[in-house]
């Protein structure tokens, strides 16, 4: 399916990622936005506002972060494509609530625009170190897919795709940026509606007398209704079954949360992505993400003025990681080296994925700025030694 | 629910509800199966088309309503069932949405989306069944619980002052208010059916002391006893100054429909406003396409 040009403003434009984010959810079909202001996020939601009454979209600024995760999840059971933004002290309150999006399989997406933290940290300079948060951050077992933009131009793309993935595989989808992307300006190429690829919601064609809410498909993932359309259904956060009812029992847990955990990991291949550079003869492989992926191509270009035969792999789709790809790596090289502002998050996976047959090294960074090149170049050069 | 007894009397309203899920886990002698058929009356009364109805409930007995009713039923997170039905109301304001839930869950935990939601006069119906507890999670205080109510984690008697949930809702700006007891289905039906054609917040209080934590802690008797408590210290009084209908602990009970009155709803506002201020360039939200191409 083609985005409807309503929403789609095509041209060339000097967008800072903040704003290419709100273009992204309106080309995608975004008409249900709910949100909280929070520093370095909100410009996100002043674009909506300002756009929306004239694409035919309803924004609302919500009370609290937890009202704006649960309003998406009601606005998407009636049919809208939902989409909130917020960042550290935000996303944390939207925890909870996360998780029903993701036991109700509905399909929307959170924009985290990354500061520097713990609790109010910093809220105006970026930091990487929600990472984990984004995969584990709400209670209990389940899968989500994060995408994580380095500009404006992908800020503006990643939304787009992290719209499609959420349709295609009913979860919730996070798009982890960071206070520099969201706040640079960069040109932003905006293609018309008819070269946009929407996926649309998997609406059942079912009858209401056979249709079963959270029966799957063959890919696991269940048909959708809309509130209104006469399916008459119940969902719940409660472990259910495939009628959508709530049962109490070892079997029903296992079989609902084995899928909500499968649908997402056995079909991983189709949702990762990563971009390779350099990485033929690469003794050591940079392991980044977001903005940091930008810093790691300087001191990438030093390292091999120096001679060192280095590589880099850039994660686009974080979650899920792309495991088996840093174990085929590992296989080959000495070490990675794994640029993120946080103190080692998606390190941890890199290690456990190189399952001892490489060594992870974390380029540390506190937060509130980008690494410097030089200790990037530092971490490269004594992991070719 | 905590005894786990189920009841298990046959219900006049099948077509609404989910048969393949009866007996439910509600107490026999809870007073929400009344509520219940309050909101089933309530709707045969109305006959809107239920396909465009929605109900949507948080955590807890009173919970567990959206799972029993036969609509497009949500069951959503503690305290969250204002801001879920807030989003399937703006996504589609072709549909009704309804918000049945506990005292806890609306005014505790949840109290902030009530108030915000009253505020703007988000177009729901909130059904609050008021039964002084947190009864799912065993009989706890609650921000409604009288002053001096016994409760689990107030063994000597509660020592907080309890809201008030006609006057918060008033304050706030519900544009219906009706309060009544689980002892008064028809009345309780018709303010419900009221409280959904009124357009914008409206809120319909019931009274229903949890019989087997609340009663039975305060020893209150047993449910049939509790009805009469009712029967002899419910107060019609219609109109009253919602300032004037607290609850104490055994008092008589001011029962009626305190609220009713018009505000522009949170669509309307908007459209008004952004047709004022855009024109041509807005197209008003969710007016039906009847509304729109008539005349
Ligand atoms: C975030 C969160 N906190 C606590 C709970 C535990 N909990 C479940 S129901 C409930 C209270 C319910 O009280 P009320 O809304 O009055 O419903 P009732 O059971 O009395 O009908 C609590 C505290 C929860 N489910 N979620
Ligand atoms: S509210 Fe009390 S009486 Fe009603 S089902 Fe729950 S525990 Fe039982
Ligand atoms: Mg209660």
């Amino acid at each position: 399916m083609k985005a409807d040009p309503k929403g789609v403003l095509t041209g060339e434009h000097y967008l800072d990622g903040d704003h290419a984010c709100a273009e992204g959810g309106l080309a995608a079909g975004c008409r249900f936005f709910a949100g909280y202001p929070i520093t370095p996020s909100t410009e996100v939601a002043e674009r909506i506002a300002e756009r929306f009454p004239m694409v035919g979209g309803i924004f609302i600024q919500m009370e609290d972060e937890l009202a704006s995760m649960c309003a998406l999840i009601g606005a998407s059971w009636a049919g809208a494509k939902s989409m909130s933004v917020t960042s550290g002290p935000g996303f944390s309150l939207m925890m909870e609530n996360l998780g029903l999006a993701a036991m109700m399989e509905t399909p929307c997406v959170l924009v985290n625009v990354q500061r520097g933290g713990p609790s109010t940290g910093l809220p105006t300079l970026p930091g990487q170190a929600d990472m984990m948060q984004a995969r584990w951050g709400s209670h209990g077992d389940y899968e989500i897919i994060a995408i994580s933009p380095s500009s404006p131009q992908e800020c503006f793309d990643f939304v787009i795709d992290a719209f499609n993935l959420s349709e295609q595989w009913r979860v919730p989808v996070l798009v982890m940026t960071d206070e520099c992307v969201g706040h640079m300006t960069e040109k932003v190429v905006i293609p018309p509606a008819y070269e946009i690829e929407v996926v649309p919601r998997r609406y059942t064609t079912l009858p209401p007398s056979e249709y079963l809410p959270y029966r799957p498909d063959p890919d696991m993932v269940p048909q959708m209704i809309k509130a209104g359309d006469g399916y008459r259904i119940h969902t719940t956060g409660l472990t259910h079954d495939e009628r959508g009812y709530p049962v109490m029992s070892a079997e029903c847990q296992e079989q609902l949360v084995r899928r909500l955990v499968e649908k997402i990991r056995l079909h991983a291949d189709q949702i990762i992505r990563f971009e390779e550079d350099e990485i033929e003869d690469a003794d050591v492989v940079v392991v980044s993400y977001g903005i940091s992926s930008r810093v790691a191509v300087r001191a990438i270009a030093l390292a091999r003025k120096e001679g060192i035969k280095v590589g880099h792999l850039r994660l686009i789709v974080v979650w899920p990681f792309p495991e088996k790809r840093i174990h085929e790596l590992a296989k080959k090289i000495k070490a990675f080296v794994v640029v993120e502002i946080n103190y080692g998050q998606m390190v941890y996976e890199v290690e456990r994925c190189a399952h001892g047959q490489a060594e992870a090294i974390l380029v540390p960074h506190g937060g509130g700025w980008v690494h410097d090149p030089a200790d990037i170049l530092e971490k490269i050069k004594e992991a070719a030694r | 629910m905590s005894n786990g007894k189920p009841s298990e009397e046959h219900h006049p309203m099948e077509a609404l509800l989910r048969m393949d899920r009866i007996p439910h886990i509600w107490c026999s002698t809870c007073g929400l199966g009344t509520s219940v058929s309050a909101f089933a009356l309530a709707l045969e009364d109305l006959q809107y088309d239920l396909d465009k109805i929605c109900i949507v409930s948080g955590i807890g007995c009173t919970g567990r309503v959206a799972g029993y009713v036969k609509l497009d039923s949500f069951h959503a997170t503690h305290g969250r069932a204002i801001p879920f039905a807030t989003g399937l109301k703006l996504a589609n304001p072709q549909l009704k949405v309804v918000v049945f839930s506990g005292d806890g869950d609306l005014i505790a935990i949840g109290g902030n989306h009530f108030i915000h939601a009253a505020r703007r006069n988000m177009d729901l119906t909130v059904i609050c069944v008021n039964n002084f507890i947190y009864a799912m999670t065993g009989g706890q205080v609650a921000p409604t619980s009288p002053l001096g109510a016994s409760c689990s984690t107030t063994p000597y008697g509660n020592y907080e002052r309890p809201f008030n949930i006609p006057h918060l809702a008033e304050s706030c700006g519900a544009v219906y208010v009706a309060r009544w007891t689980a002892l008064h289905l028809r009345r309780t039906a018709k303010s419900i059916a009221e409280a959904m054609r009124k357009p914008g917040f409206s809120v319909v209080e019931i009274i229903c002391p949890c019989s087997t934590l609340y009663a039975r802690r305060n020893r209150l008797g047993d449910g049939l006893e509790l009805m009469k408590f009712y029967h002899e210290n419910s107060i019609i009084k219609h109109g009253a100054d919602p300032r004037d209908v607290d609850i104490d602990f055994q008092s008589p009970i001011v029962v009626g429909k305190f609220v009713d009155r018009d505000r522009p709803t949170f669509i309307d506002g908007y459209n008004r406003a952004m047709t004022a201020k855009l024109g041509e360039k807005f197209e008003p939200y969710g007016v039906a396409p009847a509304e729109v191409h008539d005349g």
